[in-house]
């Protein structure tokens, strides 16, 4: 009996041991999730403040006026981000998919090791130094600034992250898939290109839309190819204006008017990217996952 | 045989490869002109004294890169320390904890955390958080642990911690998505026997979810980290622009990129350009080193060989 | 090889024809319009001394930070008189603005600072230098205890701060010269730039010609090697971290002061008055100009005239004398020309000091000097 009583008490003690280091991590993810979303608030209502006043439709559809006159817009920005980090995908799409495909069917692996490296240390790469490296290959030998080379930039900033997600997503699909087809008579090209990548086709999307928003925010390396500008440019081989571009510009002037601008344009590439980010998530979980 | 050398596998699969190696080419090419650039410098300084050097001078021509590198570790590693327990709780907050619907809620504010521009980070920094640190923060800390040398020096608001603080804010999202993820991959078999064996959520975690999930979580904080490295426009308004090494984590400091970043435009001397260049350079290097001992960890975690 | 019918034919031939029409069309009004742009060349102030030109015409600049809102002012302005010329300039830097001239990528440059002679070499072909506007560096403090009262400096004492040898507010040399300024007994928390800049430049100047040990421990640039202090990036920065900063003080351009309604102190210049930084002070600062040398690149800080604001300078753009693309040095030439004359109305409202009238038929000279294919453009 009094053994019985014993081990009764251990037993309170030990599953009370467990339920108190249970509340305790309890309390330490719920305080960790409330310490992250905290800053987000904070920082979200300080810019909203600061700049919803010049959120009109005026602000997206008109081009830029001078500093005390009212009015005026980010149309010219709107239209050169939209313009660059299309054009940057259009490079990036054939490389980076294929890179991705390639690192996830090749059996070479010392090459695929060299390839993923290469792909991980580029994402490391300070998007100041790849603007540098496009100045110094596409802007000073045709002595011109250009969207395009500011497209180009972006790709390159793009290209780790679309590699890598394809990478990833091609993975997944089950490699009972790519038997199959073969199994059906299909060559070995024609197995992944028609039939393992418009399975993974969602997640490659999603991480294509992932790249093009984190491209869409990214400023140093467009300081030095696109250039920016203050007209609306359609033409690839002048400089264009971009969003971020913009925000920085206003942001470091001494006029309120012009800093307004730039939190409101802040606040139109935030809901952008985040756009973005959201349907790229829905195009991966079919929900908001 | 010439039919089997151009057949339609054979153009394919070299297409693919021809995709992989051209990433390897653009990384290379940028090294190779960055390091061209940084040529100048190297041979009027010489590597050691390059990377040792504590003096950054302009007007003299003296260049010494070693405070810009402390600061850009330092910053960097306090980043991490913070972000990866604070990411992986929230994902574990979102995957284990929360209502479905929170869950959801929660993963849009993550997703609006990873899409503010670094300006605006940088601008909220200088007006907002560091006041908040040199008025709240570091007179609390400097109270109660005033005797440690970390905590030394007046409190100004901006320097080390403000800077590591702002940048783990801005890689939270990396992790905790990623995280996210590997948590979603774990095999319900796993989790479900963990369930039936009565173990409670945090033994859950602490004997199935993380083990399993743990190179996942060390890949996205690798992935976090490259990204702390590089991380330029939002460090340099809150790090205090001073070119010293200082043990206090209240004292200014100065990074590799934000040195990069303020200096390029004006730099007006080749040897200048120069200087910047090899500091590009180092960055570069240090984040491939980071990556190569990430991949030999992860290759002898898991005996794998991705 | 082309299966032509009939149809096709004759329509190929009615394009071809019209294409070839409104090419000529196109040429002689062309011509026509180059003969147009010969128009009087009268000293006299502005646009309608000149016909308009006829070819739509980009020209890209790039340089200072400061001269920012006073050229997108100028470039909408100028656009809007004459439509088809458009003015592209981006505030990357002053360096930047030069080194992008060097390197060909703009037409013009902008720059607080003249460039080195080292530059100059670097460039190959001559460059002229036209002054546009001025400037001033503002010295601002955070002293509540001042109240509105402005703190009296002088440049000894302002290299000795920003050297670090004078660290607290309440310093016998700094109460000596603020008799009934309630100074506190508290560090100075010094900020300076971060980014190279000609603000630093023209600040380092001053502090150079007051102190012989500023010149030679620190010296004169944009980017230094600062004893001691925090670093803020950019005007905004800086008047953002002295805003914040209790007992702290910076160096901004005047603009950021006067918006921000920061206290700036006035610092004494060569006649021994103390003065603060305003478009007058700068102005009168600018009238020891007359007295220049050939190539316009001269430095006005310690101006020796009455109430001259002693921390001042010009603000150029720099061209190339010699241009290929005669329709963008016309249009260019004609932009400077008017930006001297009509542009200057624009200054006051902006908190820019206007140029001195004196200077304007300097500028003339310079704007001259132009030329393109061996002939000067105006």
């Amino acid at each position: 009996m009094k053994l019985l009583s014993i081990s009764r008490k251990l037993l309170r003690i030990a599953s009370s041991k467990r339920r108190f280091l249970n509340s305790l991590f309890s309390l330490g993810v719920v305080l960790s999730a409330i310490l992250v979303v905290a800053p987000l608030f904070i920082i979200l209502v300080s810019v909203a403040i600061k700049g919803g006043r010049a959120l009109n439709l005026d602000f997206f559809l008109s081009l830029p006026k001078a500093v005390g006159e009212s009015g005026g817009g980010i149309a010219h920005a709107i239209v050169g981000t939209l313009f660059m980090v299309g054009t940057g995908l259009l490079f990036s799409i054939p490389i980076g998919v294929a890179s991705g495909v390639f690192l996830a069917t090749t059996s070479n692996k010392r090459l695929s090791a060299i390839v993923r490296t290469s792909a991980d240390c580029l994402a490391g790469v300070p998007s100041i130094v790849t603007g540098l490296f496009v100045y110094a290959l596409l802007v000073v030998p045709f002595k011109r600034f250009s969207g395009f080379a500011g497209a180009v930039a972006l790709s390159i900033i793009m290209l780790p992250t679309i590699t890598r997600t394809t990478e990833e997503v091609v993975r997944m699909v089950p490699h009972d898939l790519f038997e199959s087809a073969i199994a059906l008579g299909a060559k070995r090209w024609q197995a992944v290109f028609r039939v393992v990548l418009p399975t993974a086709g969602r997640g490659i999307l999603a991480g294509l839309i992932g790249a093009a928003s984190r491209a869409m925010g990214e400023t140093a390396p467009l300081m030095f190819t696109a250039f920016g500008s203050h007209f609306l440019n359609l033409n690839p081989f002048e400089p264009v204006s971009a969003i971020p571009l913009v925000i920085f510009n206003y942001a470091i002037s001494p006029y309120e008017d012009w800093q307004q601008k730039a939190w409101a344009a802040s606040l139109v590439l935030t809901f952008l990217v985040l756009g973005g980010i959201i349907v790229s998530r829905r195009l991966v979980y079919g929900r908001f996952g | 045989m010439s039919r089997r050398r151009f057949s339609s596998d054979h153009v394919f699969f070299s297409y693919l490869t021809l995709s992989g190696t051209s990433i390897v080419a653009i990384l290379a090419g940028i090294v190779v002109v960055v390091g061209l650039q940084s040529r100048e410098n190297i041979n009027r300084t010489g590597i050691t004294e390059f990377i040792t050097g504590t003096t950054w001078d302009p007007v003299a021509g003296i260049f010494g890169a070693l405070p810009a590198i402390y600061g850009t570790i330092l910053t960097s590693l306090i980043a991490i320390i913070i972000a990866v327990p604070l990411g992986f709780g929230s994902a574990i907050f979102i995957s284990e904890f929360a209502p479905p619907r929170i869950g959801v809620v929660f993963s849009v504010f993550i997703d609006l955390l990873a899409s503010i521009p670094s300006v605006v980070y940088g601008l909220f920094g200088l007006f907002t958080f560091a006041p908040f640190m040199r008025e709240h923060v570091q007179p609390l800390l400097q109270g109660a642990f005033g005797k440690l040398p970390v905590f030394q020096g007046p409190p100004l608001g901006v320097g080390f911690l403000t800077a590591g603080i702002l940048l783990s804010i801005m890689i939270l999202p990396i992790i905790t998505s990623v995280s996210r993820e590997v948590l979603k991959a774990v095999p319900t078999p796993e989790r479900e026997a963990g369930i039936a064996l009565g173990l409670t959520r945090f033994e859950l975690v602490r004997g199935v979810l993380f083990p399993l999930s743990r190179s996942g979580l060390f890949g996205a904080t690798i992935l976090a980290l490259g990204r702390a490295l590089g991380e330029t426009m939002a460090v340099t308004m809150v790090i205090g622009n001073r070119y010293e090494v200082s043990s206090s984590l209240f004292a200014p400091g100065h990074t590799l990129s934000a040195v990069i970043a303020n200096e390029f435009t004006e730099a007006g001397t080749p040897q200048y350009l120069s200087a910047l260049a090899g500091l590009a350079l180092i960055l570069m290097g240090i984040t491939l080193l980071v990556n190569v001992i990430a991949r030999i960890l992860v290759l002898r975690i898991t005996g794998a060989t991705r | 090889m082309f299966r032509h019918n009939k149809k096709t034919h004759l329509w190929l031939e009615r394009t071809l024809q019209a294409k070839t029409l409104v090419l000529i069309a196109l040429n002689i009004l062309g011509v026509s319009g180059t003969l147009a742009c010969k128009g009087d060349k009268g000293s006299g102030t502005g646009v309608s001394s000149f016909a308009s030109v006829s070819k739509d015409v980009t020209i890209q600049g790039a340089g200072a930070t400061f001269q920012y809102p006073l050229m997108s002012k100028w470039t909408q302005e100028y656009n809007r008189q004459n439509p088809n010329v458009r003015i592209n300039y981006q505030s990357v830097g002053s360096g930047a603005g030069i080194r992008q001239l060097i390197a060909g990528t703009v037409h013009f440059g902008s720059s607080d600072a003249p460039m080195t002679d080292e530059q100059l070499k670097e460039a190959k072909m001559p460059v002229l230098h036209i002054p546009v506007t001025l400037g001033a560096v503002a010295v601002i403090v955070n002293l509540k205890e001042i109240g509105d009262r402005p703190l009296r400096l002088d440049g000894t004492i302002l290299a000795d701060i920003f050297l670090g040898k004078i660290t607290k507010w309440n310093d016998p040399k700094i109460a000596q010269i603020n008799p009934e300024v309630p100074l506190p007994d508290k560090a100075i928390a010094v900020v300076h730039r971060s980014d190279g800049s000609g603000t630093t430049f023209i600040f380092a100047d001053f502090l150079a010609k007051s102190s012989e040990e500023w010149r030679t421990k620190v010296g004169v640039s944009t980017s230094l090697n600062w004893p001691v202090g925090l670093g803020a990036k950019g005007n905004e920065g800086v008047s953002g971290q002295v805003l914040q900063m209790p007992y702290s003080i910076g160096y901004v351009e005047l603009t950021y002061a006067l918006q921000n309604k920061l206290n700036v102190a006035h610092i004494k210049n060569p006649s021994g008055e103390y003065v603060p930084p305003s478009l007058e002070t700068v102005e009168k600062a600018a009238t020891i100009a007359t007295s220049l040398p050939e190539d316009l690149r001269v430095f006005i800080t310690n101006a020796d005239a009455p109430m001259a604001y002693p921390i001042s300078s010009f603000s150029w753009v720099i061209v190339y004398r010699d241009q290929k693309d005669c329709a963008i040095a016309t249009a260019l030439a004609r932009f400077l020309w008017w930006a001297v004359h009509d542009g200057q109305q624009f200054s006051a409202p902006l908190h820019y000091a206007p140029l001195p009238k004196e200077m304007a038929e300097r500028c003339e000279q310079k704007i001259r000097q132009i030329t393109c294919e061996g002939k000067p453009v105006l």
